[in-house]
């Protein structure tokens, strides 16, 4: 039986500052990331002790040197939230990664959380710089210039299934989702064939099957073994193939059918004579093709598009749900997969209201038409870029979002009352509710762990294994009868 | 923002406007019209706020790599 598919993102947000000469993205991102204040005054640790980047899943380690900051630095760099995420600085990027949740629903809604709260501490942050000056940030993954930010999507998976399990089934299934997660790029970069316009942020970029790096020769499939879980029972599979979505739907889509495929594995419920011949070159051959129409080369000798085979997958799913009792929120993630693969062999333009690439593609050709430019003008390129602008009165999805052009799937009610509240059925439940109840005594946090520093006494880290254990049905009654964090470390004990 | 051609489509699976197969050539003339000017709207709207000086705006927002 598969397990539940805990699931969470990690977006990075390319970085500007307008009018300044001598924008430094690192000292711009740690000013954005520390404008973002909560109610609580906690000066709270990351704690870098359980990580552990190196780990291969295939069962190695790899020599490293592992980033551990010191505590001032720690804390400048890193903000965990009341809403159980964590927003941080990495590298050159400011990053968002949000709480763990069960759903694709809640996915959606706490990854749309995590973009105001970046826009919110946009806003503050801009209030510091020199007049005139203003930072902008994108919810994008490439500046079309050879460098590119990720976006990653973990999975909860079963440690009994095993990594080469998964890399038979899931490379192809990376490559051909491509069709409907694509936030669509004008142009190509890195060295790949010239286009005017492809699926794509991320595809140029990927250079090797399966490996370790996320910064270079990027692999499809990332082999990363740090589950932030009790490592005996779960893997937290990394997937770094993706592109950052602005559509709800896309979202929705993109982890939806993801999480559906990794259960699948887990059941064994895949046919096997789907592998690709060569994936590295798949990849780039679907994301160049906005017919989708283009066959790709299986190992097998067969040709199928991108469309086909996730036909094949969908037709599975359809087969390994039946029977099952399942929950509303797959049924939602089977309908749109349907449609959307419906409209992609009819006529890919039909998703101008779903699916980011189709949707940024037509605002495009409508502005190219009407204006008399073409794909190479700097105008398109700004298009292209200001589609994922985070501003809501300049982002241009926002624009589109505002005047009904894009199918949504979830409320602003939702979005903005997941700015400050966890979801209620994971381990983020406790962590948000430790930050809002005892902010002073928290010291460090870690995805697995919350530690507690009180008075002179030693700090005491409580490990958090189990991602579903920690919600409000285990921790509500503990909470509300330990009214201090000394409490809360005794009832624990007891 | 689909042009013209694409928004006069029903959708398919979604839960938008029903078929516009029983209506008038002179119906649909207007419809057209009302589409095209819906278009040209958006399109002076996304004028308004589109970054100006697009040409050195894209060529100075280079990023570093990151993940």
């Amino acid at each position: 039986m598969a397990i539940p598919k805990v699931m969470g993102t990690e977006i990075e947000y390319g970085i500007t500052v307008k009018n300044d000469r001598d924008f430094d993205p690192i000292s711009s991102c740690v000013l954005l990331v520390n404008a973002y204040r909560e109610d609580h005054p906690g000066r709270i640790l990351w704690d870098y002790d359980q990580e552990n980047p190196l780990a291969d899943a295939r069962g190695f380690q790899v020599d490293g040197e592992k980033y551990t900051p010191n505590q001032q630095e720690n804390i400048a760099r890193n903000k965990t939230l009341v809403n159980g995420a964590r927003y941080y600085v990495d590298h050159a990027h400011p990053e968002y990664s949000c709480p763990e949740v069960t759903n694709v629903r809640d996915l959606v809604v706490h990854e749309k959380a995590g973009e105001r709260i970046v826009e919110l501490s946009r806003r503050e942050a801009t209030q510091l710089l020199p007049p005139g000056t203003e930072i902008l940030l994108y919810k994008n993954n490439s500046d079309r210039k050879g460098n590119s930010y990720g976006s990653h999507e973990n999975y909860l998976m079963d440690r009994r299934t095993s990594f080469k399990q998964i890399v038979e089934h899931l490379m192809t299934f990376l490559v051909t989702r491509q069709v409907f997660t694509g936030a669509g790029k004008v142009g190509s970069e890195n060295r790949a064939h010239p286009c005017r316009y492809q699926l794509t942020q991320r595809a140029d970029f990927f250079e090797t099957e399966v490996a370790l790096d996320t910064m270079v020769k990027r692999p499809i499939i990332n082999t990363r073994d740090e589950p932030h879980a009790d490592r005996e029972k779960y893997r937290r599979l990394h997937v770094i193939v993706g592109d950052s979505n602005m559509s709800e739907y896309t979202i929705l889509l993109r982890s939806g059918a993801t999480a559906l495929l990794l259960s699948m594995i887990e059941d064994g419920a895949l046919r096997r004579d789907l592998a690709l011949r060569d994936p590295v070159r798949s990849i780039k051959e679907v994301s160049h093709d906005p017919t989708c129409r283009r066959e790709l080369q299986l190992e097998n000798g067969k040709k199928l598009t991108a469309v086909q085979i996730q036909r094949e997958y969908l037709e599975m799913a359809h087969k390994y749900v039946t029977g099952k009792n399942i929950d509303a929120v797959t049924k939602d993630v089977l309908v749109k997969w349907e449609h959307v693969l419906g409209c992609l062999e009819r006529d890919p333009m039909e998703l101008s209201r779903e699916i980011d690439w189709v949707i940024k593609k037509a605002l495009i050709e409508s502005f190219m038409e009407r204006k008399g430019l073409d794909w190479e003008s700097a105008q398109v390129s700004m298009l292209d870029l200001q589609y994922h602008d985070l501003r809501p009165d300049k982002g241009l999805y926002h624009l589109l979002a505002r005047q009904g052009r894009v199918e949504r799937v979830v409320t602003d009610a939702e979005i903005d009352a997941a700015i400050t509240e966890p979801p209620a059925d994971t381990r983020a439940y406790f962590r948000g509710q430790c930050l809002k109840r005892y902010p002073a005594e928290v010291f460090g946090v870690n995805w697995d762990s919350i530690s507690f520093g009180i008075g002179s006494e030693p700090i005491k880290r409580v490990l958090m294994g189990e991602p579903l254990k920690g919600s409000k049905a285990h921790v509500e009654g503990l909470l509300t009868s330990s009214p201090t964090a000394r409490d809360l470390v005794r009832n624990l004990r007891a | 923002m689909a042009d013209t051609k694409q928004t006069q489509k029903p959708k398919k699976g979604g839960d938008g406007e029903g078929s516009g197969s029983g209506e008038s050539g002179q119906k649909l003339a207007k419809k057209g019209e009302a589409l095209k000017e819906e278009m040209d709207a958006l399109v002076d709207e996304i004028d308004e706020v589109l970054e100006e000086n697009a040409e050195e705006f894209v060529k100075n927002y280079v990023q570093r790599g990151g993940e």
